[in-house]
Protein backbone atom coordinates (compact mmCIF):
# COMPACT_ATOMS: atom_id res chain seq x y z
CA UNK A 1 0.00 0.00 0.00
CA UNK A 2 2.63 2.84 0.79
CA UNK A 3 4.54 1.52 -2.24
CA UNK A 4 1.81 2.03 -4.18
CA UNK A 5 1.10 5.95 -2.78
CA UNK A 6 4.80 6.63 -3.56
CA UNK A 7 4.11 5.41 -7.22
CA UNK A 8 0.99 8.08 -7.11
CA UNK A 9 3.72 10.57 -5.67
CA UNK A 10 6.39 10.09 -8.16
CA UNK A 11 4.22 10.25 -11.26
CA UNK A 12 2.51 13.88 -9.71
CA UNK A 13 6.66 14.77 -9.26
CA UNK A 14 7.31 13.64 -12.72
CA UNK A 15 3.93 16.23 -14.12
CA UNK A 16 5.13 19.07 -12.09
CA UNK A 17 7.74 20.23 -13.66
CA UNK A 18 6.06 19.71 -17.37
CA UNK A 19 3.19 22.22 -16.32
CA UNK A 20 5.74 24.39 -15.16
CA UNK A 21 7.40 24.16 -18.37
CA UNK A 22 4.35 25.61 -19.92
CA UNK A 23 4.58 28.88 -17.87
CA UNK A 24 7.64 29.84 -18.42
CA UNK A 25 8.91 28.99 -21.60
CA UNK A 26 8.23 31.29 -25.14
CA UNK A 27 4.83 30.05 -26.54
CA UNK A 28 6.51 29.89 -30.27
CA UNK A 29 8.64 27.40 -28.47
CA UNK A 30 5.45 25.03 -29.15
CA UNK A 31 5.34 25.26 -32.99
CA UNK A 32 9.42 24.16 -33.40
CA UNK A 33 11.46 25.32 -35.74
CA UNK A 34 10.38 24.98 -38.67
CA UNK A 35 13.90 25.06 -41.28
CA UNK A 36 14.39 27.43 -44.39
CA UNK A 37 16.70 28.21 -46.54
CA UNK A 38 19.03 31.26 -46.18
CA UNK A 39 20.45 32.07 -49.84
CA UNK A 40 23.98 34.26 -49.86
CA UNK A 41 22.61 38.12 -50.69
CA UNK A 42 23.92 40.74 -52.73
CA UNK A 43 27.57 38.92 -53.22
CA UNK A 44 28.25 41.49 -55.73
CA UNK A 45 26.43 44.68 -56.31
CA UNK A 46 25.06 43.92 -59.84
CA UNK A 47 25.74 41.52 -62.19
CA UNK A 48 29.21 42.32 -63.45
CA UNK A 49 32.12 42.70 -61.47
CA UNK A 50 33.52 45.54 -63.57
CA UNK A 51 33.64 43.98 -67.24
CA UNK A 52 33.47 40.00 -66.15
CA UNK A 53 29.76 39.00 -65.29
CA UNK A 54 29.34 38.54 -61.48
CA UNK A 55 27.74 35.21 -60.24
CA UNK A 56 24.77 37.79 -59.55
CA UNK A 57 21.58 37.28 -61.77
CA UNK A 58 19.30 40.04 -62.50
CA UNK A 59 15.97 39.09 -60.47
CA UNK A 60 13.04 37.32 -62.33
CA UNK A 61 11.26 39.77 -64.35
CA UNK A 62 13.76 42.86 -63.79
CA UNK A 63 15.13 44.44 -66.35
CA UNK A 64 18.62 45.67 -66.02
CA UNK A 65 19.44 48.58 -68.47
CA UNK A 66 23.13 49.16 -68.74
CA UNK A 67 25.27 52.24 -69.96
CA UNK A 68 28.94 51.58 -69.69
CA UNK A 69 31.45 54.29 -71.20
CA UNK A 70 35.12 53.74 -71.32
CA UNK A 71 37.66 56.88 -72.21
CA UNK A 72 40.92 57.29 -73.92
CA UNK A 73 44.08 56.68 -72.39
CA UNK A 74 44.26 59.01 -69.55
CA UNK A 75 47.28 59.48 -70.76
CA UNK A 76 46.08 61.70 -73.49
CA UNK A 77 47.13 64.40 -72.16
CA UNK A 78 45.09 67.69 -71.63
CA UNK A 79 44.34 67.58 -75.84
CA UNK A 80 42.53 64.62 -75.45
CA UNK A 81 41.08 66.02 -71.84
CA UNK A 82 43.35 62.80 -70.35
CA UNK A 83 41.19 60.73 -72.43
CA UNK A 84 37.48 62.02 -72.00
CA UNK A 85 37.05 63.74 -75.48
CA UNK A 86 36.49 59.80 -76.83
CA UNK A 87 35.04 57.10 -75.57
CA UNK A 88 33.87 53.89 -76.40
CA UNK A 89 29.96 53.42 -75.64
CA UNK A 90 28.46 49.62 -74.70
CA UNK A 91 24.14 49.87 -74.36
CA UNK A 92 22.59 46.37 -73.19
CA UNK A 93 20.03 45.23 -71.71
CA UNK A 94 19.63 41.76 -69.13
CA UNK A 95 16.84 40.47 -68.10
CA UNK A 96 15.60 38.09 -65.94
CA UNK A 97 13.73 35.15 -66.81
CA UNK A 98 13.54 33.29 -64.43
CA UNK A 99 15.73 33.73 -61.02
CA UNK A 100 18.52 31.03 -62.11
CA UNK A 101 18.34 32.24 -65.90
CA UNK A 102 19.08 35.70 -67.00
CA UNK A 103 19.47 36.69 -70.69
CA UNK A 104 21.41 39.53 -71.91
CA UNK A 105 21.52 41.80 -75.79
CA UNK A 106 23.63 44.73 -76.14
CA UNK A 107 25.45 46.59 -78.59
CA UNK A 108 29.16 48.36 -78.18
CA UNK A 109 30.92 50.82 -80.39
CA UNK A 110 34.20 48.81 -80.02
CA UNK A 111 34.19 47.48 -83.59
CA UNK A 112 30.22 47.70 -83.59
CA UNK A 113 29.89 44.44 -81.63
CA UNK A 114 26.55 43.12 -80.82
CA UNK A 115 26.80 40.87 -78.54
CA UNK A 116 24.51 38.09 -76.77
CA UNK A 117 24.54 36.04 -73.73
CA UNK A 118 22.65 34.02 -71.35
CA UNK A 119 23.53 32.82 -67.54
CA UNK A 120 21.90 30.08 -65.89
CA UNK A 121 22.58 29.75 -62.77
CA UNK A 122 23.30 25.92 -61.03
CA UNK A 123 23.98 26.13 -57.64
CA UNK A 124 23.05 28.69 -55.42
CA UNK A 125 25.13 29.68 -51.89
CA UNK A 126 22.86 29.34 -48.77
CA UNK A 127 22.60 28.07 -44.93
CA UNK A 128 19.91 26.60 -43.20
CA UNK A 129 17.77 23.79 -44.68
CA UNK A 130 20.08 23.56 -47.22
CA UNK A 131 23.80 24.27 -47.13
CA UNK A 132 25.42 25.12 -49.84
CA UNK A 133 29.08 26.58 -49.72
CA UNK A 134 29.23 28.66 -52.96
CA UNK A 135 27.41 29.47 -56.27
CA UNK A 136 28.33 28.11 -59.41
CA UNK A 137 26.93 29.61 -63.14
CA UNK A 138 27.86 28.99 -66.71
CA UNK A 139 27.47 31.44 -69.05
CA UNK A 140 27.48 31.60 -72.54
CA UNK A 141 28.01 34.42 -75.02
CA UNK A 142 28.07 35.01 -78.28
CA UNK A 143 29.29 38.33 -80.54
CA UNK A 144 29.84 39.58 -84.38
CA UNK A 145 31.40 42.74 -85.14
CA UNK A 146 29.48 44.35 -87.70
CA UNK A 147 32.20 46.80 -88.80
CA UNK A 148 33.88 47.33 -91.83
CA UNK A 149 36.42 44.92 -91.37
CA UNK A 150 38.71 44.48 -93.97
CA UNK A 151 41.82 42.01 -94.36
CA UNK A 152 44.10 42.16 -97.78
CA UNK A 153 41.00 44.44 -99.54
CA UNK A 154 38.97 42.05 -99.09
CA UNK A 155 35.69 42.82 -96.73
CA UNK A 156 35.65 39.51 -93.91
CA UNK A 157 33.04 37.27 -94.33
CA UNK A 158 29.95 36.96 -92.36
CA UNK A 159 31.45 33.20 -91.06
CA UNK A 160 34.46 34.69 -89.71
CA UNK A 161 32.79 37.55 -87.90
CA UNK A 162 31.78 35.48 -84.61
CA UNK A 163 33.61 35.17 -81.12
CA UNK A 164 32.00 32.56 -78.77
CA UNK A 165 32.65 32.80 -75.16
CA UNK A 166 31.98 29.95 -72.16
CA UNK A 167 32.53 30.95 -68.65
CA UNK A 168 32.24 28.95 -65.35
CA UNK A 169 31.74 31.37 -62.53
CA UNK A 170 31.97 29.90 -59.42
CA UNK A 171 32.08 32.06 -56.24
CA UNK A 172 31.50 33.05 -52.89
CA UNK A 173 30.11 35.68 -49.78
CA UNK A 174 32.66 35.32 -47.36
CA UNK A 175 31.78 37.31 -45.16
CA UNK A 176 29.52 40.86 -45.48
CA UNK A 177 33.12 42.69 -46.24
CA UNK A 178 34.33 39.80 -48.51
CA UNK A 179 32.95 38.06 -51.92
CA UNK A 180 35.05 36.35 -54.49
CA UNK A 181 34.62 34.75 -57.45
CA UNK A 182 36.68 32.64 -60.05
CA UNK A 183 35.55 32.44 -64.00
CA UNK A 184 37.79 30.00 -65.95
CA UNK A 185 36.54 29.70 -69.66
CA UNK A 186 37.10 29.24 -73.25
CA UNK A 187 37.10 32.33 -75.83
CA UNK A 188 36.65 30.53 -79.33
CA UNK A 189 37.63 33.05 -82.77
CA UNK A 190 36.61 32.44 -85.87
CA UNK A 191 39.14 34.08 -87.70
CA UNK A 192 42.73 35.15 -85.95
CA UNK A 193 45.42 37.06 -86.82
CA UNK A 194 47.65 34.98 -87.81
CA UNK A 195 48.19 30.79 -88.01
CA UNK A 196 50.32 29.99 -85.13
CA UNK A 197 47.43 31.07 -82.89
CA UNK A 198 44.80 28.93 -81.60
CA UNK A 199 41.20 29.33 -82.75
CA UNK A 200 40.27 28.80 -78.83
CA UNK A 201 41.99 30.28 -75.99
CA UNK A 202 42.17 29.47 -72.14
CA UNK A 203 41.38 32.23 -69.48
CA UNK A 204 40.58 32.28 -65.93
CA UNK A 205 39.40 35.32 -64.52
CA UNK A 206 39.52 36.47 -60.60
CA UNK A 207 36.85 39.06 -59.33
CA UNK A 208 36.79 40.72 -55.83
CA UNK A 209 34.43 42.59 -53.77
CA UNK A 210 35.21 44.61 -50.64
CA UNK A 211 32.37 46.30 -48.90
CA UNK A 212 34.15 49.81 -47.73
CA UNK A 213 30.02 50.50 -46.58
CA UNK A 214 26.74 50.41 -46.86
CA UNK A 215 26.35 51.64 -50.51
CA UNK A 216 30.05 51.79 -51.71
CA UNK A 217 31.79 48.72 -52.49
CA UNK A 218 35.18 48.19 -54.44
CA UNK A 219 35.51 45.84 -56.92
CA UNK A 220 38.92 44.35 -58.67
CA UNK A 221 39.06 41.92 -61.34
CA UNK A 222 42.44 40.03 -63.31
CA UNK A 223 41.89 38.33 -66.42
CA UNK A 224 44.79 35.91 -66.88
CA UNK A 225 44.78 34.72 -70.48
CA UNK A 226 47.33 31.40 -71.04
CA UNK A 227 50.51 32.03 -72.51
CA UNK A 228 50.77 31.47 -75.97
CA UNK A 229 47.24 32.17 -77.61
CA UNK A 230 46.95 35.89 -77.87
CA UNK A 231 49.35 38.41 -79.98
CA UNK A 232 52.05 39.86 -78.18
CA UNK A 233 50.47 43.44 -78.22
CA UNK A 234 47.79 42.14 -76.40
CA UNK A 235 47.73 42.30 -72.37
CA UNK A 236 45.76 40.70 -69.31
CA UNK A 237 43.07 43.04 -68.66
CA UNK A 238 42.90 44.61 -65.11
CA UNK A 239 40.75 47.07 -63.27
CA UNK A 240 39.66 48.18 -60.31
CA UNK A 241 36.83 50.59 -59.19
CA UNK A 242 33.72 51.68 -56.97
CA UNK A 243 30.36 50.62 -57.15
CA UNK A 244 27.65 52.95 -55.55
CA UNK A 245 24.57 52.31 -55.07
CA UNK A 246 21.76 55.07 -54.48
CA UNK A 247 17.89 52.99 -54.89
CA UNK A 248 17.54 52.15 -58.32
CA UNK A 249 20.74 53.00 -59.51
CA UNK A 250 24.01 51.49 -59.40
CA UNK A 251 27.21 53.33 -60.54
CA UNK A 252 30.29 51.62 -61.08
CA UNK A 253 33.63 54.12 -62.21
CA UNK A 254 36.92 52.31 -62.40
CA UNK A 255 40.16 51.83 -64.13
CA UNK A 256 40.90 49.65 -66.23
CA UNK A 257 42.90 48.61 -69.40
CA UNK A 258 40.49 47.37 -71.63
CA UNK A 259 38.38 49.30 -74.25
CA UNK A 260 36.05 46.25 -75.13
CA UNK A 261 32.98 45.27 -73.31
CA UNK A 262 31.60 42.47 -74.60
CA UNK A 263 34.09 39.53 -73.46
CA UNK A 264 36.27 38.06 -76.01
CA UNK A 265 37.05 41.93 -76.77
CA UNK A 266 38.08 42.58 -72.80
CA UNK A 267 39.41 38.71 -72.59
CA UNK A 268 41.88 38.57 -75.74
CA UNK A 269 41.99 42.07 -77.14
CA UNK A 270 43.31 44.57 -74.07
CA UNK A 271 45.95 46.73 -75.55
CA UNK A 272 46.72 48.78 -72.22
CA UNK A 273 49.74 48.47 -69.91
CA UNK A 274 49.01 49.21 -66.29
CA UNK A 275 52.99 49.67 -65.96
CA UNK A 276 52.78 52.35 -68.83
CA UNK A 277 50.13 54.05 -67.19
CA UNK A 278 48.32 53.12 -70.44
CA UNK A 279 45.12 53.19 -68.23
CA UNK A 280 41.24 53.95 -69.30
CA UNK A 281 38.70 55.85 -66.70
CA UNK A 282 35.07 54.39 -67.21
CA UNK A 283 31.34 53.94 -66.37
CA UNK A 284 28.80 51.95 -66.10
CA UNK A 285 25.43 52.54 -64.63
CA UNK A 286 22.82 50.10 -64.58
CA UNK A 287 18.92 51.35 -63.74
CA UNK A 288 16.29 48.37 -62.81
CA UNK A 289 12.82 48.31 -63.68
CA UNK A 290 10.51 45.61 -62.51
CA UNK A 291 8.29 44.28 -65.60
CA UNK A 292 6.52 41.27 -64.23
CA UNK A 293 5.72 42.30 -60.64
CA UNK A 294 5.44 39.17 -58.02
CA UNK A 295 2.75 37.01 -57.49
CA UNK A 296 1.59 38.80 -54.25
CA UNK A 297 1.12 42.85 -56.01
CA UNK A 298 -0.70 41.48 -58.94
CA UNK B 1 -3.89 8.20 0.32
CA UNK B 2 -4.52 6.76 -2.69
CA UNK B 3 -7.62 8.28 -3.61
CA UNK B 4 -6.18 11.44 -2.92
CA UNK B 5 -3.42 11.20 -4.85
CA UNK B 6 -5.43 9.92 -7.85
CA UNK B 7 -7.61 12.54 -7.87
CA UNK B 8 -4.43 15.30 -7.62
CA UNK B 9 -3.08 13.19 -10.56
CA UNK B 10 -6.44 13.81 -12.59
CA UNK B 11 -6.75 17.98 -11.35
CA UNK B 12 -2.80 18.27 -12.52
CA UNK B 13 -3.38 16.20 -15.99
CA UNK B 14 -6.63 17.80 -16.32
CA UNK B 15 -5.06 21.26 -15.89
CA UNK B 16 -2.54 20.32 -18.76
CA UNK B 17 -5.34 19.52 -21.35
CA UNK B 18 -7.41 22.95 -20.37
CA UNK B 19 -3.96 24.55 -21.35
CA UNK B 20 -3.90 22.79 -24.57
CA UNK B 21 -7.41 23.47 -25.29
CA UNK B 22 -6.42 27.05 -24.71
CA UNK B 23 -3.80 27.77 -27.20
CA UNK B 24 -3.85 28.58 -30.72
CA UNK B 25 -1.41 29.00 -33.30
CA UNK B 26 -0.67 30.10 -36.72
CA UNK B 27 2.35 29.87 -39.15
CA UNK B 28 0.98 31.94 -41.94
CA UNK B 29 -0.10 34.66 -41.09
CA UNK B 30 0.25 37.60 -42.76
CA UNK B 31 2.09 40.57 -41.93
CA UNK B 32 2.33 43.76 -44.18
CA UNK B 33 4.02 46.94 -43.98
CA UNK B 34 2.92 50.18 -46.10
CA UNK B 35 4.87 53.76 -45.65
CA UNK B 36 4.37 56.70 -48.04
CA UNK B 37 6.45 59.10 -48.77
CA UNK B 38 6.63 61.77 -51.43
CA UNK B 39 8.90 59.90 -54.17
CA UNK B 40 7.92 56.60 -53.61
CA UNK B 41 5.19 54.23 -51.33
CA UNK B 42 7.16 51.05 -50.07
CA UNK B 43 4.80 48.02 -49.29
CA UNK B 44 6.06 44.77 -48.15
CA UNK B 45 3.95 40.97 -47.79
CA UNK B 46 5.04 38.20 -45.51
CA UNK B 47 2.93 35.14 -45.55
CA UNK B 48 4.52 33.27 -43.44
CA UNK B 49 4.41 34.72 -39.49
CA UNK B 50 4.20 32.53 -36.67
CA UNK B 51 2.00 33.38 -34.19
CA UNK B 52 1.00 31.48 -31.00
CA UNK B 53 -2.45 32.79 -28.71
CA UNK B 54 -2.51 31.31 -25.27
CA UNK B 55 -6.23 32.70 -23.41
CA UNK B 56 -5.38 30.70 -20.39
CA UNK B 57 -2.41 32.79 -19.42
CA UNK B 58 -3.73 35.96 -21.88
CA UNK B 59 -0.34 35.57 -24.17
CA UNK B 60 0.34 36.44 -27.30
CA UNK B 61 3.19 36.00 -29.49
CA UNK B 62 4.39 36.85 -33.32
CA UNK B 63 7.64 35.34 -35.01
CA UNK B 64 8.39 36.92 -39.05
CA UNK B 65 11.57 36.21 -40.93
CA UNK B 66 13.04 39.71 -41.69
CA UNK B 67 13.83 37.66 -45.23
CA UNK B 68 10.59 36.44 -45.93
CA UNK B 69 9.11 40.23 -46.43
CA UNK B 70 8.51 40.79 -50.46
CA UNK B 71 8.54 43.66 -52.18
CA UNK B 72 7.20 44.49 -55.80
CA UNK B 73 10.70 45.51 -56.60
CA UNK B 74 13.37 43.07 -56.07
CA UNK B 75 16.07 45.42 -55.72
CA UNK B 76 14.16 47.55 -52.66
CA UNK B 77 14.07 43.95 -51.22
CA UNK B 78 17.48 43.69 -51.57
CA UNK B 79 18.17 46.76 -50.20
CA UNK B 80 15.46 46.28 -47.40
CA UNK B 81 17.53 43.80 -45.84
CA UNK B 82 21.23 44.53 -46.66
CA UNK B 83 21.09 48.16 -45.95
CA UNK B 84 18.05 48.96 -43.60
CA UNK B 85 17.10 45.85 -41.27
CA UNK B 86 20.72 44.07 -41.94
CA UNK B 87 18.61 40.57 -41.59
CA UNK B 88 21.87 38.27 -41.66
CA UNK B 89 22.85 39.86 -38.35
CA UNK B 90 18.97 40.22 -37.40
CA UNK B 91 17.07 37.58 -38.90
CA UNK B 92 13.67 38.12 -36.82
CA UNK B 93 11.03 40.12 -35.51
CA UNK B 94 9.03 39.00 -32.30
CA UNK B 95 6.15 40.39 -30.39
CA UNK B 96 5.11 39.40 -27.43
CA UNK B 97 2.45 40.61 -25.75
CA UNK B 98 -0.52 40.30 -22.43
CA UNK B 99 -4.47 40.60 -23.90
CA UNK B 100 -6.10 43.42 -21.87
CA UNK B 101 -9.64 42.34 -22.25
CA UNK B 102 -8.37 38.16 -22.45
CA UNK B 103 -11.90 37.62 -20.21
CA UNK B 104 -14.25 38.71 -23.21
CA UNK B 105 -12.47 36.55 -26.00
CA UNK B 106 -14.06 33.35 -26.74
CA UNK B 107 -12.32 30.95 -29.65
CA UNK B 108 -15.29 28.75 -29.24
CA UNK B 109 -18.12 31.12 -29.87
CA UNK B 110 -18.99 32.44 -33.16
CA UNK B 111 -18.74 36.34 -32.83
CA UNK B 112 -16.76 39.60 -33.38
CA UNK B 113 -14.08 40.40 -30.55
CA UNK B 114 -12.52 43.63 -29.99
CA UNK B 115 -9.25 43.00 -28.51
CA UNK B 116 -6.11 45.10 -27.13
CA UNK B 117 -2.58 43.97 -26.34
CA UNK B 118 0.15 45.53 -24.79
CA UNK B 119 3.53 44.53 -25.54
CA UNK B 120 7.57 44.18 -26.46
CA UNK B 121 8.43 44.72 -30.37
CA UNK B 122 12.03 43.58 -30.73
CA UNK B 123 13.82 44.08 -33.97
CA UNK B 124 17.47 44.39 -34.22
CA UNK B 125 18.30 43.51 -30.74
CA UNK B 126 15.91 46.51 -29.77
CA UNK B 127 13.14 46.40 -27.52
CA UNK B 128 10.27 48.76 -27.53
CA UNK B 129 7.18 48.72 -25.72
CA UNK B 130 3.48 49.15 -28.40
CA UNK B 131 -0.08 48.84 -27.94
CA UNK B 132 -2.08 47.08 -30.48
CA UNK B 133 -5.81 46.93 -31.04
CA UNK B 134 -7.51 44.80 -33.17
CA UNK B 135 -10.31 42.37 -33.52
CA UNK B 136 -10.83 38.88 -33.57
CA UNK B 137 -13.38 37.05 -36.06
CA UNK B 138 -15.25 34.20 -34.97
CA UNK B 139 -17.45 32.19 -37.84
CA UNK B 140 -18.15 28.39 -38.01
CA UNK B 141 -15.08 27.31 -35.83
CA UNK B 142 -12.49 29.63 -37.91
CA UNK B 143 -10.82 31.84 -35.98
CA UNK B 144 -9.39 35.32 -37.58
CA UNK B 145 -7.14 38.05 -36.33
CA UNK B 146 -6.80 41.35 -37.78
CA UNK B 147 -4.69 44.37 -36.07
CA UNK B 148 -2.76 47.37 -36.86
CA UNK B 149 -0.14 49.54 -35.63
CA UNK B 150 2.45 52.20 -36.57
CA UNK B 151 6.22 51.61 -36.19
CA UNK B 152 8.83 54.20 -35.74
CA UNK B 153 12.14 54.11 -37.90
CA UNK B 154 14.13 55.47 -35.77
CA UNK B 155 12.88 53.92 -32.51
CA UNK B 156 14.86 50.76 -34.17
CA UNK B 157 18.06 52.59 -34.66
CA UNK B 158 17.22 51.72 -38.62
CA UNK B 159 19.44 54.44 -40.58
CA UNK B 160 18.69 56.26 -43.40
CA UNK B 161 20.87 57.94 -45.28
CA UNK B 162 20.36 61.71 -46.75
CA UNK B 163 20.53 61.05 -50.49
CA UNK B 164 17.38 58.74 -50.12
CA UNK B 165 15.70 60.53 -47.15
CA UNK B 166 12.66 61.92 -49.22
CA UNK B 167 12.07 58.27 -50.59
CA UNK B 168 11.25 57.12 -47.48
CA UNK B 169 8.51 57.76 -44.44
CA UNK B 170 9.69 58.25 -41.10
CA UNK B 171 6.32 56.22 -40.03
CA UNK B 172 5.64 52.45 -40.71
CA UNK B 173 2.10 51.23 -41.24
CA UNK B 174 1.79 47.46 -40.15
CA UNK B 175 -1.47 45.22 -40.25
CA UNK B 176 -1.78 42.09 -39.37
CA UNK B 177 -4.12 39.52 -40.62
CA UNK B 178 -3.66 35.79 -39.30
CA UNK B 179 -6.10 32.59 -39.26
CA UNK B 180 -5.38 30.50 -35.83
CA UNK B 181 -5.79 26.85 -35.64
CA UNK B 182 -5.98 25.21 -32.07
CA UNK B 183 -2.70 23.77 -31.39
CA UNK B 184 -3.54 19.55 -31.02
CA UNK B 185 -0.82 17.59 -28.73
Amino acid sequence: MKDHCLIYFFVLIMFLPVAGVFSQESLLDMLGEEAEIEYAMATFKTNRVINLHSLENTHRGVLDIKIGHRFGLITGGFDNFFGLDNAVTRIGADYGLLEDLQIGLGRSTFQKTVDSYGKYRILRQSTGAVAMPLTLSILGSAAVRTDPWVINDQKVENKYRWFYTWQLIAGRKFSDFFSLQLSPGLVHRNLVETADLSNTTVHVGIGARFRLSRRVTLNTEWIYVLPDQIDDRFRNSLSIGLDIETGGHVFQLHFTNSLPMTEHGFINQSTGDWSKGDIHFGFNISRVFTIVKPETFR
Amino acid sequence: MKIISLALLLVFSTGIDLQAQSIYFTREGKVSFFSEAPLENIEAHNHRASSVIDLESCKIEFSVLIRGFMFEKSLMQEHFNENYMESHLYPRATFKGNFINCDEIDFEADGTYPFEVEGELEMRDISQSIAVEGVFTIKNGHINGKAGFTVLVADYDIRIPAIVRDNIAREIEVTIDADYRKLER
